[in-house]
């Protein structure tokens, strides 16, 4: 297993090796700048960073020798609009989305069959697909111009995202991507032809014949798939854990999830679907620990029951708060890395009984990537 | 010819200079420098072509009034500078 594992921040990359005297900083990579996605491809070896300037716009940089030099890439570029292509309009705000990048979301490697192929989700909602390891990139429109697109909105952002990209280990043909908020799309044929899939989900807030259970609405914070049991799959709602069995196509609520059912990590073991570990936090709005006991949460059995870990992570209070994209599973499933919104960083070697703190010091974590 | 210089921080990230530009328009002057330096512009422009949210282009010392088709006139001793707004960091 490589020991090595990179952390995208507020204030810059930074890659973190095990040595001797344990997990310590090794390098450092756009200091000062928001790194919000990585991809370390272990079909090729190369690491790909998305860095996102605040005056500047998102770019994407590869690196060919772990992070030690970078070439800049053309980051992925919305076409210009077509004069007959529909206004897509924010539900809330009615105002246009626009055919432009505001942010780089997610970043998947296609199947070992692909090599070359890239995924990449973004804000305000487009797919994008790379075959040439992302020296460019092409604007998947047949996901694009779905005309449910008018019905997802913003989910802590002005507009909505794509987070997560599920490729199939069996079919690099068959993906699942989870929209922020709009529900999960899948595909069959490599992004020709799509369908809803967030059926079952549903916000606890709003009537379910009012919209409340409208799949292309629903808020899917994070999505996982399981590698050997590719059917299955875990969602961190903005309201529950929710499961499905069947290819993303359904899901079921995990009920009854104590100290909260709300946050944003979510991981599931490689080797078995029932195994899955999140990080829970007071609900909607709060996002803080619940009582100020920050803990990870682990199942066994597909959901039926937690055991709340906590050896190694602070005492109480703790306000830390892991983000979508800022917890990380080795592909054996022993060793799990998690950064939190005030900057501290943890490894567990366990599958989470116990977790080592690397540092309390980095700028608020955004993605942490093992590899 | 106009003129065109760019903040520090700009020179940093993309290494351009100041220099001459050739253009009735704000835009026509900027593509005139894009045409040496294509990377410039997705640090300027976002994807539909206007000025990006915390960019700021004055002009004779004053921000543009079009930041979406940048079609303001520029005189032959037009004077142009682009830099980062002090929000966005």
């Amino acid at each position: 297993m490589s020991d090595r594992f990179f952390v995208g921040t507020r204030k810059g990359l930074f890659s973190f090796e095990r040595r001797s005297g344990g997990w310590k900083q090794a390098g450092v990579s756009f200091l000062g700048i928001q790194v919000p996605m990585l991809l370390p491809d272990s079909r090729d070896g190369r690491l790909h960073a998305a860095v996102e300037h605040g005056h500047f716009g998102i770019k994407v940089h590869r690196s060919g020798d772990g992070g030690g030099s970078w070439d800049e890439l053309d980051a992925p570029v919305y076409p210009e609009k077509p004069e007959d292509a529909p206004e897509v309009l924010d539900p809330g705000r009615q105002v246009p989305v626009p055919w432009s990048l505001e942010k780089v979301w997610s970043l998947e490697p296609g199947g070992p069959d692909q090599p070359g192929r890239l995924w990449c989700g973004t804000i305000p909602g487009g797919l994008f697909r790379s075959d040439d390891g992302g020296d460019s990139w092409e604007l998947v429109r047949r996901l694009w111009d779905r005309p449910e697109r008018g019905k997802w909105a913003g989910g802590g952002y002005d507009y909505p995202g794509i987070h997560s990209i599920c490729v199939d280990p069996r079919d690099s043909n068959c993906v699942a991507v989870g929209v922020s908020c709009g529900g999960v799309w899948r595909t069959e044929d490599g992004g020709e032809t799509w369908e809803q899939g967030a059926h079952g989900m549903a916000y606890d807030f709003m009537p379910a014949d009012q919209g409340g259970a409208d799949p292309d609405a629903q808020d899917p914070h994070r999505m996982v798939q399981c590698r050997s049991a590719p059917d299955h799959f875990w969602v961190q709602h903005h309201c529950a854990i929710y499961r499905s069995s069947d290819g993303a196509r359904s899901w079921r609520e995990i009920e009854n999830v104590q100290p909260s059912g709300f946050g944003f990590a979510v991981a599931v073991h490689p080797e078995d679907p029932d195994t899955a570990w999140v990080v829970p936090a007071k609900k909607d709005e709060f996002r803080y620990p619940v009582d100020g006991r920050f803990l990870v949460n682990r199942t066994r059995d597909g959901g039926k029951t937690w055991e709340a870990l906590t050896v190694g992570l602070p005492d109480p209070p703790a306000y830390d708060l892991v983000f979508r994209h800022a917890l990380d599973l080795s592909p054996d499933g022993t060793r799990l890395v998690m950064g939190s919104t005030t900057g501290s960083l943890w490894v567990s070697e366990n599958q989470g009984d116990s977790w080592e703190l690397v540092t309390t010091h980095l700028p608020p974590v955004y993605c942490i990537r093992i590899g | 010819m106009a003129s065109i210089s760019f903040a520090p921080s700009l020179q940093r990230h993309v290494g351009v200079e100041s220099c001459e530009a050739a253009g009735a328009t704000v835009r026509d002057a900027l593509e005139a420098v894009f045409a040496q330096n294509a990377r410039l512009r997705s640090y300027l422009l976002d994807d539909t072509g206007a000025v990006r949210k915390h960019v700021v282009i004055f002009l004779d010392g004053e921000s543009i009034r079009d930041r979406e088709a940048l079609s303001d006139p520029v005189s032959a001793d037009g004077e142009i500078f682009v830099m980062q707004a002090l929000s966005g960091g």
